[in-house]
C-alpha cells in the first residue's frame, strides 16, 4: 500500500496549542480548594534522624497537614524495585518519608501541605529536625576503598550488584595478542534538567470514589498499577494522566518518587486536591541523575589493528537506592562492543552505592559511556599503529551481510543483543563527505603553522532501541469522521500526537490533522510501558499501525457489504471510502462509522446523505453479526517485539582549541545515523540535535560536583551550566536506512541517538587538536580549566 | 524633634491594578507573590512558564511596557499600572497564529513547548529592536533562553523566517 | 523558591526611602532592578524583614553628562544607558562594558546602581568603575557623602556603605582624550559571569608611547583589583612584546588563591589574566586615537 504521510516532515498537530500558551502541564492545573505541598529535605548526605519536632509548623496559619515517617502508616514501604536481576544482590529502595537514615542531600524527610507553596515553604523552616551525621560515601572511590563509609549499613562494601559478562575466550586472547593496552576511562554525573521539573496533583472525588493524578511522568500505567496497590483501590478506580511534559529525558520514568506517593495520600488523607511541583533546587537534589562511572579496560589487538579482545571492568555509582535496578551498567555492557566484530570480550562491572541521589536512566542510559570507551579504544588502536583513525574502524566493522550479527550478551529486556540489520561503512563514508575528512590533515596543518589548534574527532555507536515487552493502541473512528487514537505511552516533545496520526492517516485515507492521539492518560488506555530507551515511535508506532490496519479491515468489509462490492475493490482516500471506478459510491469515513453501529441515529446533511444512499439493505439475523467484531469502526492493536533492534549512526565534529585557556569552540558537526525508516524526518532530525546539544553539554558544561561530605556543589543554573544558543553550533545531518525486519513499519528508535557518541567523539576530536601535546583524554567531562591543567601535566 | 516627613507605610498585601494582552485586572495580592506566579495561578495566564526562579532559563519571560523581562524576578505588586504582554497576547485560541509563531511551526522550532512561550517574547522584542539580526546576533540573542529539547538550531531558522515574515507584513501594511 | 515573608514599601520621593531605610537599614534591603537580589530571596538566602522598592523614585531615574563624568542616577537601567545616545557618543567603554552583562532580558531590569552595590568581584561594572577611578554618592538621612571606588569595595559582597546608606549615583569620570579602551572577558557561556575579566584604558603620549594606563581586573580576587603594578609597568613603553609579556606575569602576580572555585582554580585564573592582559592590552593600544589624527 503506498504510503503518503509515511516518511513526511508533516508539521505537528501539538504546535498551535503550544504556540500559544494554551498547552497543559502539571503546574497549569488549578482545582478549586487545592492544597500545596512542599518537601523538607535532607541538608546531610548521610545521617541518623534521632528526632523530628513538627509542632511548630503545623501550628502555623495555612498549614493543613505535616507528615512525616510515622504519620505514613501501611503506606511506609520500600518503593518496588522495579527491574530485579538476579545478579542485583543487595536491591535497595526508599521509603516514601525517611524514617530513622538519610542517605542523600534531598531525600525525603517531611511532607507539608498548605495553603500556598510559600506558605508551605515558611513552615519547612518551623521542621526542627536533629541529625547526628556519620560518614559520607561521596564517589565512587570512596565507596569502593577498603575501610569505606557504608551507605546502607547491611550492604557490605556498598556492593549492590556485581555483573559478570563473558563471551568467547577474552583472557586467553589477551594473553596470547601482539598489543595489549590497559587504561582507566572515567565518566562523572549529569543531570537531565528538562526545563520543566517534576510536578504532580492529585485529587480524591469522593463521588466517584476516583483517585486521579495528573503526574509528570513519563509512565503513568506503572504508577497507575502501583498507586492502586498502595492505596488499596480497583485499577479502574484510579487514573493517572500525564499531561503536556516539558521535557522528560529519562529521570521522570521512575516509580516511585516519593511525592508521587505523599501527595496522592494527602490528598485522600485531607479530602482537597494537592499540589506539589518541584522547583529548580529540588530538581538537582530530588530528581535522578546518571552517568557515574570508572572502567578499568583491557584491550588486546593485532599488528592490522584488528580489534582481538576486550576486558571491562567497571564501577557504576547508582546512588543512594537501585529504584531502577542495574539497567544502566547492563546496557553499557551490552553497548560496549559497537559496530565492530568482537567475539572475545568480558565485562565486569560492580554496582556500588554512594550517598549521592539515587541514578536512573538519562538519555542515553549507559551507552555513552560504552561508547566512550570503545571509541578510545579505537583511537588508542590507530595512535599506537600510527594507522589513520577511521581505517583502524572501517576494518573493524560487521559487514552489511553479516546481519543478524549477535554480540553474545543478553540484553536490558532478557532478549539477545543481536543487531538486526545495519550498514556501518556506508554511513562513515557520508560522515567523511559531510566533513571533508580528507583534506583536514591539510587543513589541521596549516593552522598549526599559525600557532592555532584544530582538531577533527569522530565517534560511531550502536544503539539498541524499541525493546518491548509491548506497547499497545486503541484507534476509533468518530461520527463526524475524525479519529480517535490513544496509546499508553506518553510524549514529551517527540510529536506523537503527529507521527502516530501520520501513521493511522496512512491507513485510514485521511490527513494527519483529522486524528486526535491521546497519550499517557490511564482512562483512554491502560494497557502499555512508557516512554523510555527510544522506544515510543517503533512499538507504539507498531501497536498504531496494527490497530489502524483493523480498522481498515473492518472499513473495508462493511463497505462491501454497503456496496455489494468485492473487498478489494474498496478504496480510502481523501476522508472518503469508496467503490474503485465508481467514486459516486462513496461514503465518508464519518457515515460509514455511523453505518457500522445499527443504534446510532444522526442528524442534518449525514442522516439525508445516508437515507439517499442505495446502500445494501440490511439481511435478516443479528442487526450486529458476530463476524462484524463489535459496533463502530474501532479496533485494539498490541505489538511486542522480538527483542530490541539496533540503531546507529556516527557523528564528527571539527573544533579549535585555545591552548592557553582551554576555551573550544566548535568550527563544524555532522551526525549521520540510520533508525531505519523515518516516519517524520523534521521530528527524527529535531530529536538528533536536541541529543547533540546535551551531549556538548554533558562533555564539556554540565558538572554535577559534590564535595567530600556529599554536599552538592553545582545545584543552580548559575553553576550547571546547560548550553544556550550562542554555544551549540549548527549540525549537519544526514542519514542512512536498513529498515528493521523486527516491526511492520521498519522503524528503529531515535530518541537518544544524539547524544550517544558526543563524549566519545569530544575526546577524540581533543586528541587530535592537542596532538603536538600528547594528549590523551581519559575523563568525561571536561571543562577548560581541567583542560588547562591536563595540558600543563602534558607539558 | 520629629521631621515633618511622612513615612510611607510598610505593609504585606496590597491591591494592584494591572493592563495585560489589553485587558486591565484589579487584584489584591501578597506583597511576596512572584509576578510569574501571580499571572498563573491568579490570572489563568498559564501560557508563561517557570524553570527556574533564579533568572536563568527565560521560560518565564514577558514583555513589560514592550521590554523582555524574567517574571521570576518581579514581585506581583511592581506592575501595578503597568502593561504587560503574554503569550497569550500574541494570539488567542481562535485567532491565526502571529508571524513569530508561525514561524516556528514551520521551521519545527519547539518540541516540548516549555521554553517556547519565553523564547517567542524574546524574539518578539529582539526584532522589534533589530529586524535583520544575523545568525551570530540572533544566537547571542537567545543565549537568554534555555532549550534543552531542540538543540537550538530550528529557533535559530524560525527567527530567520519571522524576521522575513514581519518585514514582509511591514511592507504590506505601508 | 518563593520568597519568605517581608514588610514592602514603595517610596515615591528619595527622603521616603531614605526614611525607610533610616528606620530599618540593617533589617532592610533595597529593591531596584531585582537581578541579584530576587533570586536570593526566592532561594531564602537572603531574608530582610523589610523590602524597600525604589523603583517609583523618579528622582533617581537619570543618565547626565557632567563635566567630569558620566552620572547615572540609581535607577539607571543597564539598557537604558546601552542606548543612550549621550553615553555611545561620549563614554562608549561604558557600553562595551555593559554588553557582557547577562541577556537583554537582564539589562531591561538591572540598573548601574545596585550592580554597584552589589559588588560581586566577578561582575562588569565594579571593575570599570574602579578603573575609572569612578565614585558612588551614598545618601542618608544623615547627608550625602561621595565614595571612591577604591574605598567604596571593600570584600566579597561587601561595601563601605552603611545600612541606612542607599547609592543615589554613580560617576563614570571621561577617559583621558585619545585614549584606547578595551574590555576583555573569559565566561564559560555567552552572558555567564567571567571566569576572569579586564578593562584597559591606556593613554598615548605625543611621542607615541604610553603616557598612562588604567587597569582593573574582575574575577581574581574578593573585590575588583587595580593593577597599579602593571600600569607602572606599561608607562612610558611602546607596549612591544617585552612589555605585554612582563604586564602579563605582574597581572598573574594579583590572582588571590582563594578564589578558587569548581569552574576555575586560581592557577588557572591566573593563566586567563596573562591571555587576556596581553589580548586586551593589545586592543586597547590599537583603539588609541592619536593626536595627529585629531580627537
Amino acid at each position: 500500500m503506498a504510503t503518503r504521510w509515511f516518511g513526511a516532515s508533516v508539521q505537528r498537530n501539538e504546535d498551535p496549542r503550544l504556540l500559544r500558551g494554551q498547552g497543559t502541564y502539571v503546574d497549569d492545573i488549578d482545582l478549586p480548594e487545592m492544597l500545596h505541598a512542599a518537601v523538607l529535605r535532607s541538608p546531610y548526605a548521610r545521617a541518623k534522624i534521632v528526632r523530628i519536632d513538627a509542632s511548630a509548623a503545623r501550628n502555623l496559619p495555612g498549614v493543613h497537614l505535616v507528615l512525616t515517617a510515622e504519620d505514613l502508616g501501611d503506606v511506609l514501604e520500600p518503593s518496588p524495585l522495579l527491574i530485579p536481576h538476579q545478579a542485583l544482590t543487595h536491591p535497595r529502595t526508599q521509603l516514601p518519608l525517611a524514617l530513622k537514615d538519610v542517605r542523600y542531600v534531598g531525600e525525603a524527610v517531611a511532607f507539608v501541605v498548605a495553603e500556598s507553596r510559600y506558605i508551605a515553604e515558611d513552615a519547612l523552616e518551623l521542621i526542627d529536625v536533629e541529625y547526628e551525621p556519620l560518614p559520607v560515601a561521596h564517589s565512587l572511590e570512596a565507596a569502593s576503598a577498603s575501610e569505606a563509609a557504608l551507605v546502607h549499613d547491611d550492604v557490605p562494601g556498598n556492593v549492590a550488584a556485581q555483573l559478570v559478562q563473558t563471551v568467547g575466550e577474552p583472557d586467553e586472547v589477551i594473553a596470547n595478542a601482539p598489543h595489549v593496552v590497559r587504561e582507566t576511562l572515567r565518566m562523572e554525573r549529569g543531570a537531565a534538567m528538562p526545563m520543566e521539573c517534576r510536578g504532580i496533583v492529585a485529587r480524591w472525588d469522593r463521588y466517584e470514589e476516583m483517585l486521579t493524578c495528573w503526574i509528570s511522568t513519563q509512565g503513568p500505567i506503572a504508577i497507575r498499577n502501583g498507586l492502586a496497590a498502595i492505596f488499596h483501590l480497583p485499577e479502574h478506580k484510579v487514573r493517572v494522566i500525564a499531561p503536556d511534559i516539558g521535557g522528560g529525558f529519562g529521570p521522570k520514568i521512575m516509580l516511585f518518587y516519593p511525592e508521587e506517593i505523599l501527595v496522592p495520600f494527602a490528598a485522600i488523607r485531607s479530602g482537597r486536591p494537592v499540589k506539589w511541583i518541584e522547583d529548580r533546587r529540588e530538581n538537582f537534589i530530588a530528581t535522578n541523575q546518571e552517568r557515574g562511572q570508572i572502567h578499568e579496560v583491557t584491550y588486546a589487538f593485532d599488528d592490522a589493528g584488528m580489534l582481538l579482545a576486550v576486558r571491562d571492568v567497571f564501577l557504576h555509582d547508582t546512588g543512594a537506592y537501585t529504584p531502577y535496578g542495574i539497567i544502566v551498567p547492563i546496557i553499557t555492557a551490552c553497548s560496549l562492543p559497537g559496530p565492530y566484530r568482537i567475539k572475545h570480550y568480558a565485562s565486569a562491572c560492580t554496582v556500588l552505592y554512594t550517598n549521592k541521589v539515587p541514578v536512573s536512566p538519562y538519555r542515553g542510559a549507559g551507552r555513552p559511556h560504552a561508547v566512550f570507551v570503545m571509541e578510545r579504544i579505537m583511537d588508542g588502536i590507530a595512535r599506537e599503529l600510527q594507522l589513520d583513525r577511521l581505517e583502524v574502524r572501517s576494518r573493524n566493522f560487521i559487514r552489511p551481510d553479516e546481519f543478524p550479527w549477535d554480540v553474545g550478551l543478553v540484553y536490558q529486556d532478557g532478549g539477545p543483543t543481536r543487531y538486526d540489520s545495519g550498514n556501518y561503512q556506508a554511513a562513515l563514508d557520508k560522515l567523511k563527505a559531510l566533513l571533508d575528512y580528507d583534506n583536514f590533515s591539510a587543513r589541521q596543518a596549516e593552522a598549526r603553522k599559525q600557532g592555532r589548534y584544530l582538531g577533527i574527532g569522530v565517534g560511531y555507536y550502536v544503539e539498541g532501541t524499541s525493546i518491548g515487552p509491548y506497547e499497545g493502541a486503541h484507534i476509533r473512528v468518530e461520527a463526524d469522521g475524525r479519529v480517535f487514537a490513544a496509546t499508553g505511552v506518553t510524549t514529551q516533545g517527540q510529536a506523537h500526537q503527529t507521527v502516530f496520526a501520520q501513521i493511522i492517516a496512512d491507513q485510514l485515507g485521511i490527513t494527519p490533522q483529522e486524528v486526535m492521539v491521546t497519550t499517557g492518560d490511564t482512562q483512554a488506555f491502560h494497557w502499555g510501558v512508557g516512554t523510555f530507551a527510544s522506544r515510543a515511535a517503533t512499538v507504539a508506532g507498531s501497536a498504531m499501525h496494527l490497530a489502524a490496519v483493523k480498522v481498515r479491515e473492518k472499513i473495508i468489509a462493511l463497505a462491501a457489504e454497503l456496496f455489494e462490492a468485492a473487498p478489494q475493490d474498496i478504496e480510502l482516500a481523501n476522508g472518503n471510502v469508496f467503490v474503485k471506478d465508481a467514486p459516486h459510491r462513496a461514503l465518508t469515513l464519518g457515515q460509514m462509522a455511523i453505518k457500522a453501529n445499527p443504534l446510532r441515529y444522526t442528524h442534518g446533511e449525514n442522516a439525508r446523505k445516508l437515507a439517499a444512499m442505495d446502500l445494501a439493505a440490511a439481511r435478516p439475523g443479528p442487526a450486529l453479526p458476530q463476524e462484524r467484531g463489535g459496533p463502530g469502526l474501532e479496533a485494539d492493536g498490541f505489538y511486542s517485539p522480538p527483542h530490541a533492534s539496533f540503531a546507529s549512526g556516527v557523528h564528527g565534529a571539527i573544533i579549535e582549541v585555545d591552548s592557553h585557556t582551554g576555551q573550544v569552540t566548535f568550527l563544524k558537526y555532522a551526525a549521520v545515523h540510520d533508525c531505519g525508516r523515518l516516519i517524520n524526518p523534521m521530528v527524527v532530525e529535531g530529536q538528533i540535535r536536541g541529543g547533540v546539544a546535551q551531549g556538548i553539554g554533558g562533555s564539556f558544561f554540565e558538572r554535577l560536583v559534590y564535595d567530600e561530605e556529599g554536599q552538592p556543589l553545582s545545584a543552580t543554573f548559575m553553576d550547571y551550566l546547560i548550553p544556550t544558543a550562542a554555544e551549540i553550533p549548527a549540525i549537519a545531518i544526514d542519514h542512512i536506512e536498513t529498515p528493521s525486519p523486527l516491526n511492520p513499519l521498519g522503524v528503529k528508535g531515535a530518541g537518544e541517538a544524539g547524544v550517544i557518541p558526543v563524549p566519545a567523539l569530544f575526546a577524540s576530536a581533543i586528541d587530535d587538536a592537542l596532538a603536538p601535546f600528547h594528549l590523551r583524554v581519559c575523563e568525561m567531562p571536561l571543562h577548560p580549566c581541567l583542560l588547562y591543567e591536563l595540558l600543563q601535566k602534558s607539558g | 524633634m520629629e521631621k515633618p516627613v511622612s513615612i510611607p507605610e510598610l505593609f504585606e498585601t496590597s491591591t494592584i491594578t494591572v493592563t495585560i494582552n489589553g485587558r486591565q485586572y484589579e487584584r489584591q495580592v501578597p506583597v511576596r507573590l512572584l509576578l510569574s506566579d501571580f499571572l498563573r495561578h491568579e490570572l489563568h495566564l498559564t501560557g508563561t512558564h517557570v524553570g527556574c526562579e533564579h533568572g536563568v532559563c527565560g521560560c518565564c519571560t514577558i514583555l513589560l511596557d514592550g521590554e523582555a523581562v524574567r517574571s521570576c524576578l518581579l514581585l506581583a505588586v511592581q506592575v501595578d499600572g503597568r502593561t504587560l504582554t503574554t503569550i497569550e497576547g500574541l494570539a488567542g485560541p481562535q485567532e491565526p497564529l502571529h508571524p513569530i509563531q508561525q514561524a516556528f511551526r514551520e521551521q519545527h522550532g519547539l518540541q516540548c513547548g516549555f521554553c517556547t512561550p519565553g523564547i517567542i517574547l524574546s524574539v518578539h522584542a529582539m526584532l522589534r529592536d533589530k529586524p535583520e539580526p544575523t545568525e551570530e546576533e540572533i544566537r547571542h540573542e537567545l543565549s537568554g533562553n534555555l532549550c534543552r529539547c531542540t538543540g537550538y538550531q530550528n529557533i535559530v531558522e524560525a527567527v530567520k523566517c519571522a524576521a522575513k515574515y514581519l518585514s514582509e507584513q511591514k511592507r504590506e501594511g505601508q | 523558591m518563593k520568597p519568605p515573608r517581608f514588610q514592602y514599601g514603595a517610596p515615591s520621593t528619595l527622603q521616603e526611602a531614605l526614611e525607610l531605610l533610616g528606620r530599618h537599614g540593617p533589617d532592610a534591603k533595597v529593591l531596584a532592578g531585582g537581578q541579584s537580589l530576587m533570586p536570593l530571596l526566592n532561594m531564602r538566602l537572603a531574608t530582610p524583614a523589610y523590602l524597600i522598592d525604589i523603583n517609583r523614585v523618579a528622582a533617581l531615574d537619570y543618565i547626565t553628562a557632567r563635566e567630569d563624568y558620566l552620572a547615572l542616577g540609581a535607577l539607571a537601567r543597564q539598557r537604558q544607558v546601552e542606548r543612550s545616545t549621550v553615553v555611545q557618543q561620549r563614554h562608549p567603554l561604558v557600553i562595551e562594558t555593559i554588553r557582557h552583562i547577562g541577556h537583554t532580558q537582564i539589562r531591561n531590569r538591572g540598573t548601574i546602581a545596585g550592580s554597584i552595590a552589589h559588588a560581586d568581584p566577578a561582575a562588569e561594572l565594579p571593575t570599570l568603575l574602579t578603573c575609572l577611578n569612578g565614585e558612588v554618592v551614598a545618601t542618608s538621612t544623615r547627608g550625602q557623602r561621595v565614595i571612591k571606588a577604591g574605598d567604596f569595595f571593600q570584600g566579597y559582597l561587601t561595601t563601605a556603605l552603611e545600612p541606612d546608606e542607599l547609592v543615589t549615583e554613580v560617576r563614570f569620570p571621561w577617559l583621558p582624550s585619545h585614549a584606547g579602551r578595551a574590555f576583555t572577558e573569559f565566561a564559560r557561556r555567552s552572558g555567564d559571569y567571567a571566569l576572569a575579566g579586564m578593562v584597559a584604558v591606556l593613554a598615548p603620549a605625543p611621542d607615541g608611547r604610553c603616557l598612562s594606563a588604567q587597569i582593573s581586573y574582575l574575577g581574581i580576587s574578593s573585590t575588583p583589583v587595580r593593577a597599579s603594578t602593571v600600569e607602572k609597568l606599561l608607562s612610558g613603553t611602546s607596549l612591544d612584546d617585552k612589555a605585554l609579556n612582563e604586564s602579563a606575569s605582574a597581572a598573574a602576580q594579583l590572582v588571590d588563591d582563594e578564589v578558587s572555585d569548581i569552574h576555575a582554580t586560581a592557577d588557572y585564573r591566573r593563566a586567563l589574566t596573562m591571555e587576556l592582559t596581553k589580548r586586551a592590552l593589545q586592543a586597547a593600544w590599537r583603539s588609541c586615537t592619536r593626536t595627529e589624527k585629531g580627537a
